[in-house]
């Protein structure tokens, strides 16, 4: 693999970069691997990359319906926070979170984690003291957050109304070292290391079927034939039911359209990211410009990637009551993904009723920010049949009524 | 020069002049122009530059395709970036800036990216900037932001407003060229309820630019007709300067009206954003033109053939004076004929055929305009405008035949039609290699509920470029729809029309088709991303194939237009590169809306005040007049606390406290949910319902019910009177109302749709006051009325009667333990009421107490609080709660959850009281920390706080807090770190802090 670096671009650029190769190759596949991830997303992509890294596995085949990085990855808002409540998601979501901070030099590829920081608004009594508890359990967790004054918040983000007539804002609970990061990138770093370590990303390959013998999987079907291995692990948020019915279980998830919208791009006004979960709107400003606005899911089932307007507009109206100059700004594009919603809104990282198939899945409206610290675990899990950080998460929580509640912290959006 | 010509200019008034500003300079224009006209008029033709190279940019198209002309429109609280000059009407005041330059448009520090462009191809950024780490927060990345971005930030807040209609129709028409208006006529004439909708100002579309006749007449005369004929209908309702923005599922559509940009001046919303359910949509969008890609093609000067044409035929103005055209098809003849008959010269045009076109060749040809077949442009000289042309031969490598000073390109490399609106609901797209589009693909239209098809393109957008073929097109699609909306139409021959025959084109994606890669990196597809030819291939060269990958990587067709003008081009190079076929490669997400939408149109009337409409209770106005401070609860207000002058928050609960334990109280308790339940089958509803048994309570009582979800955590909790036999009304906590009314009616009719029950939240029609305290039962027997005495009214008993002449239903029922009533009357009567209380208990001492108040006396009481105590992870039986949880019910929502193993582990946190050992108040949320870590390192915990408060009663802090075997460790003490750095060390305590016999409201 070519180092990538700014020689490398400014050597390139005498001979008008020709001489770049593929990112990742394109292989065909082979008969058989020790594991097979399905789904290169940012999840199975960082699970395959993990398992590589930590563990030596390397004889990996990705498979991927699309194209890498398409799905959830591809049409999120970008957030990266981990001030989140309970224990089990706080030491996930920390763990991306840190790893994220190396990414772009673990990877050599910029996935442009911008460590501005996220304020989650206040603006009922009952958040205020939600986000008080938070901080709380966060100082515990070893997560740094604090739970700021309106004034800090008006300092931190001028262009906000902290004295609206309806929802004033009361505080705020900030992390500062929380941000963003380029969410294609993020995907493509993973595939071209996991690629270069002589790991398969093979696109436009379906999984048609999961092959297994005395309750152990042997394989999967796909559109370019059967592929063997010893180990499955299935990566396909949205379609993690389908994937399931295939392996021959079920799975506690119901699968929404999540929307997201973009402005046209501006100069810089707003360095940080910012939630209003009260009113149901969260923003922050790309480094191109575009404010980047997302809302809560819509309220049925559906596998559209598209969604209803009224939520559009319910966003849109929370966040020019919020920040009144956007005003004048237009929505130049509003998308659609499916999410994977789990009884308690917290994700599935578990081995299944089959042996040898593992599955990570239900990160419902909150997975981009979780891809290192998920494909961390899940690589653990998948190498050594169990790790802390993914233990809370298991399937059996749902028989067991073990259920990871983030509802306090995080009533609606991620 | 660009500059007003003496003939043409349909569109303006050349008798009314307008004057406007551009960068500070003013401006003369014409009522009629747009504010891109108005400025080629004035010789105004580099208005912006790129977003990441910062190249000199002008205008490339006439409308809303228009990558390049955006500006910074009005001033203050009226000012609003990145306004697309090609569809800015022009009016008197005008003043307009252009973006993205420091300090100057002319001089801009950002255009030495463009020396370097060769070290910044298509994403560098992801090879770059990694080190130091640090770096990119502090160096790289605000460096970046700050060169990206395009206008200027709006600073205060808007001075317009803006609204929502909503709009039903059998069939809408988006488009107002001649296929919408002749779509909008059949469907019309068939008798169908039909909106038709025109982006622009003006009706016709390009088809009065193009020439032609429709049944033998000049094709403004029939557009006339149509309009007219349209507007005497009853049943067509016409909107122009209104987009159809965007399609969605079912039926339902989106227009943008801009009603006062054109004059800001006016009255009235500024935007109308119109929500419409169609049956059946019409997209009679028309096509774009697409640029070439040849070297320099973003150079101020180089403009879309028909937009050259829209300029002089429109508003009688012209980019140049020598102009050289470059084309693979017929219609960019008509621009040199136009040209050549306002005046302009016509210096060649550059045919990329090698056989050169059809009729209109000829025509151009006998007027003398010099034709070069098989020939291309290699590259436009000049910086910030045009200098000249080198030619070459379109199948070489870009050597120069000859170099040509001109200083205007006309360009044209075939249409597109419009197909966003098809697509954003899913309709299909099939590649028609003949006139190499893509077009709708009939057999895959966005389907409905019913999974037929509900959106119809129609004309050009349909792929139906010659006047004739649109006009038949639009009838077709249009009858079909009206058939399909229920109306049928008499079969009508179209109107004939008749335009000059076509040759066909050659597909050009590349000029020359060898470019060498200098000249690539020089050929322009996306002109505001700044991505080129050399982009798209160094793209499919890394392996990033698929069209979303390109897109991405590259940010083709990302801009502000969204790739209208880039996108084909983009992927037939992207095609080309991975030697793929163009359908293969297809085409990226089409997206709403079809050009960017003002926020405030989104938001609609729904700002300030009534951004959510507050709700009140009747006495609401009472509180507000007697120092209330507000708490939003729900989307009520409630008084937190009625604070007194010279009073603070703090002193001023403590003192309703105190008063509400030693005297009296009065606490407008009308938010509280309240919902009737009533039914043959209620009883056994309700049961399922609440954790406790509702159907054998007595008439006349009350019975304290906790309700669980079906993962039984408890969700809400209140006091349910049964009315009489089959009525039970449901008290619910106030932020509950509305969602435990759902909840309710979302079992009735999924569930248990055969139960006769019938549910009304009747939360606004009672008031209700709680009077509270020793003196309560004093205060209500001065008001007279009614025996409330123990023996008539006892504990969680209710009655009906009259208080001071007022019709009333008196609950006792006490959340405070004190004496307590909480009387119920019809909403309008709540403040006389309240009047007639507060009057009558003066001579007590009752005061009106606050949410806060409340608080406090419940917690003394060790009373639970939902969402207090709850956090959706807690059970009923963590809180102690056991008895209000039936043994005898074989079923009740969350029962069965209950049992399971984690549910019934003697390890859950379970309620208890704390006390800290120096008095002072635990932090809120704080938790109990034990020894060590978990295997994550984070400390482990034993319990948490859930409700502090200081009691006025005992003088100390007192808190609920639910703790790891906590009922079994009274006296154990535990440590909260607080976040203020301080250890607050507590004791576990009962939680019942006040009177635990319950004596007091007993008596």
């Amino acid at each position: 693999m070519k180092r990538y670096s700014a020689f490398a671009v400014a050597r390139e650029a005498l001979r008008y970069h020709t001489g770049w190769g593929r990112a990742w190759a394109a292989p065909t596949p082979n008969r058989r691997y020790d594991v097979v991830i399905v789904g290169a997303g940012g999840h199975g992509l960082a699970t395959a990359y993990y398992l590589g890294k930590n563990f030596g596995i390397t004889n990996v085949a990705i498979l991927e319906k699309g194209w890498l990085g398409g799905g959830n990855t591809g049409r999120n808002t970008t957030i990266i926070r981990s001030n989140y409540l309970q224990d089990p998601s706080a030491a996930i979501y920390e763990k991306a979170r840190a790893l994220y901070e190396n990414m772009s030099q673990d990877l050599n590829y910029n996935v442009m984690f911008s460590p501005r920081g996220v304020i989650m608004l206040a603006q009922t009594e009952h958040e205020v003291r939600g986000y008080r508890r938070t901080a709380h359990a966060n100082a515990l967790q070893g997560v740094a957050t604090e739970f700021i004054s309106p004034e800090r918040v008006k300092e931190i983000v001028p262009i906000i109304s902290i004295d609206g007539p309806r929802y004033p804002v009361l505080g705020g609970l900030w992390q500062a070292r929380g941000g963003t990061a380029r969410h294609d990138a993020v995907a493509w770093g993973y595939a071209r290391a996991c690629s270069d370590m002589g790991m398969h990303v093979i696109q436009q390959c379906e999984v048609t079927g999961v092959r297994s013998e005395g309750g152990k999987v042997t394989g999967v079907d796909t559109s370019k034939g059967p592929i063997d291995c010893d180990k499955l692990g299935v990566v396909v948020a949205g379609h993690s039911g389908v994937l399931a019915e295939m392996a021959g279980f079920r799975l506690p998830i119901e699968s929404v359209a999540l929307q997201a919208l973009v402005s046209e791009p501006i100069k810089p006004c707003m360095d940080v990211v910012v939630m209003a979960n009260t009113v149901h709107g969260y923003m922050s400003q790309s480094d191109k410009g575009e404010m980047v606005i997302g809302g809560g899911a819509d309220g049925y089932n559906n596998y559209t990637q598209r969604g209803s307007f009224h939520h559009i507009e319910e966003t849109v109206r929370a966040l020019v009551e919020t920040f009144p100059m956007i005003s004048r700004l237009k929505m130049l594009r509003q998308w659609g993904g499916i999410v994977d919603m789990t009884g308690d809104r917290s994700p599935i990282l578990s081995k299944t009723p089959l042996e040898g198939c593992f599955i990570n899945c239900g990160w419902g409206t909150g997975g981009f920010k979780a891809i290192p610290g998920s494909g961390w675990g899940m690589a653990e899990l998948m190498a050594k049949g169990h790790s802390p950080l993914t233990e809370a998460f298991s399937l059996d929580r749902f028989k067991e009524g073990r259920f990871i509640d983030e509802s306090v912290a995080a009533g609606v959006a991620h | 020069m660009s500059t007003r010509i003496a003939s043409h200019g349909r569109l303006i008034d050349r008798n009314t002049t307008v004057s406007f500003t551009f960068n500070g300079k003013s401006f003369i224009g014409h009522a009629g122009d747009t504010l891109a006209s108005a400025l080629m008029a004035n010789d105004q033709m580099m208005i912006g530059r790129s977003f990441k190279y910062h190249r000199p940019r002008g205008l490339v198209a006439s409308g809303a395709e228009e990558p390049n002309a955006l500006v910074g429109l009005g001033t203050g609280s009226r000012f609003e970036p990145n306004q697309r000059a090609t569809t800015t009407e022009l009016f008197d005041g005008l003043s307009a800036r252009s973006q993205n330059h420091w300090p100057s448009l002319e001089h801009d520090i950002g255009a030495i990216n463009s020396l370097f462009a060769r070290f910044l191809p298509a994403g560098f950024y992801y090879k770059t900037f990694m080190y130091p780490r640090s770096f990119w927060k502090s160096v790289y990345e605000p460096f970046i932001r700050q060169s990206a971005g395009l206008g200027q930030v709006p600073t205060e807040r808007d001075a317009d407003t803006y609204e929502h209609f909503y709009a039903f129709t059998d069939v809408l028409v988006i488009g107002g060229g001649v296929a919408g208006l002749q779509a909008a006529l059949t469907a019309g004439r068939a008798g169908a309820k039909v909106l038709l909708m025109e982006q622009s100002a003006h009706w016709g579309g390009r088809a009065p630019v193009d020439g032609g006749t429709i049944d033998g007449a000049p094709v403004e005369e029939f557009v006339e007709q149509a309009v007219s004929e349209l507007e005497a209908m009853p049943n067509v309702t016409l909107r122009n300067r209104c987009m159809g923005a965007g399609i969605y599922d079912h039926g339902y559509a989106l227009g943008y009206e801009r009603l006062t940009d054109h004059g800001p001046a006016q009255p009235g919303p500024r935007h109308r954003l119109w929500r419409i359910r169609a049956k059946q949509i019409v997209t009679a969008t028309g096509a774009i033109e697409r640029p070439l890609a040849f070297a320099g093609n973003d150079v101020p000067g180089v403009m879309l053939a028909s937009a050259m044409r829209d300029y002089v035929v429109n508003y009688g103005v012209t980019p140049g004076q020598r102009v050289i055209v470059a084309t693979n098809n017929d219609d960019a003849y008509r621009t040199a004929i136009t040209l050549h008959e306002a005046g302009v010269q016509v210096l060649r045009i550059l045919d990329a055929r090698n056989s050169g076109g059809g009729p209109l060749m000829s025509v151009a040809r006998e007027l003398g305009i010099r034709i070069d077949c098989g020939r291309a442009i290699g590259k436009v000289k000049g910086g910030k405008r045009v200098t000249g042309v080198s030619v070459c031969a379109q199948e070489g490598q870009g050597g120069a035949l000859e170099d040509v000073a001109c200083d205007a390109v006309a360009m044209s490399g075939g249409w597109s039609p419009v197909v966003h609106l098809w697509s954003h609901c899913g309709g299909k797209l099939t590649w028609d290699d003949a006139h190499a589009m893509f077009r709708p693909d009939p057999q895959r239209p966005p389907t409905g509920a019913d999974g037929l098809g509900y959106v119809t393109a129609a004309g050009a957008a349909n792929g139906a470029l010659a006047l004739d073929a649109v006009l038949e097109d639009a009838t077709v699609a249009a009858s079909a729809a009206a058939r399909a909306a229920g109306f049928k139409s008499k079969s009508v021959a179209p109107p004939q029309g008749a335009a000059s025959p076509e040759a066909p084109l050659e597909p050009v994606w590349l000029m020359p088709r060898q470019a060498e890669t200098p000249l690539r990196m020089k050929s322009w597809l996306d002109y505001q991303n700044d991505v080129k030819v050399s982009d798209v291939q160094l793209a499919a060269r890394e392996g990033y194939e698929s069209v979303e990958h390109t897109k991405r990587y590259t940010t083709l067709g990302m801009a502000t237009d969204q790739g209208k003008l880039s996108n084909i081009n983009g992927l037939a190079t992207l095609a080309d590169a991975l030697q793929a076929e163009i359908p293969q490669v297809g085409t990226t997400t089409f997206r709403p809306p079809y050009t960017p939408i003002s926020m405030g149109a989104i938001a609609g009337e729904a700002r300030g005040e009534v951004f959510q409409p507050i709700r009140k209770t009747p006495m609401h106005d009472w509180h507000e007049a007697h120092g209330a401070e507000w708490e939003p609860v729900g989307h009520w207000r409630r008084p937190y606390a009625y604070r007194r002058p010279g009073e603070s928050t703090h002193d001023a609960v403590m003192r309703e406290v105190k008063n509400t334990r030693e005297a009296v109280g009065m606490l407008d308790a009308s938010t509280l949910g309240k919902i009737l339940v009533k039914g043959p089958d209620a009883g056994r509803f309700l049961d399922m319902m609440y954790t406790n048994m509702m159907s054998t309570l007595k008439p006349g009582k009350c019975r304290y019910g906790l309700m669980c979800s079906e993962n039984g955590f408890l969700i809400d909790d209140g006091v349910v009177a049964r009315i009489d036999d089959d009525t039970w009304l449901c008290h619910t906590t106030t932020g509950g109302a509305d969602r435990i009314h759902a909840h309710m009616e979302e079992w009735l009719q999924t569930e248990w749709w055969d139960w006769q029950v019938y549910t009304a939240n009747l939360t606004e029609q009672y008031a209700q006051i709680a009077v509270v305290g020793p003196m309560a039962r004093t205060v209500l027997e001065t008001l007279g009325g009614m025996d409330l005495s123990k023996e008539s009214l006892g504990f969680m008993e209710w009655r009906d009667g009259a208080l001071g002449g007022i019709p009333v239903r008196v609950y006792r029922i006490s959340f405070s333990g004190e004496l307590s009533y909480e009387i119920a009357v019809p909403a309008s009567l709540g403040q006389a009421l309240w009047d007639k209380i507060a009057d009558v208990g003066a001579a007590y001492r009752i005061m009106p107490y606050g949410t806060e108040c409340l608080h406090i006396l419940r917690a003394e009481k060790g009373f639970i609080m939902i969402g207090d105590e709850t956090d959706g992870t807690v059970i009923p039986q963590d809180l102690g709660l056991h008895w209000a949880i039936s043994k005898k019910k074989e079923d009740f929502l969350g029962k069965r959850a209950q049992e399971r193993s984690h549910m019934t582990d003697p390890d859950r946190w379970k309620l208890v009281g704390l006390e800290t050992t120096d008095g002072s108040t635990l932090p809120d949320g704080a938790y109990a920390v034990a020894e060590g870590v978990n295997p994550n390192g984070q400390r482990n915990v034993q319990g948490r706080v859930t409700s502090t408060y200081h009691s006025p009663t005992l003088g100390r802090g007192i808190a609920m807090g639910l703790v790891l075997h906590g009922p079994d460790r009274m006296g154990e003490l535990l440590e909260f770190p607080g976040t203020d750095g301080k250890t607050y060390t507590a004791k576990i305590t009962d939680p019942v802090f006040y009177d635990k016999d319950g004596e007091k409201q007993n008596v």
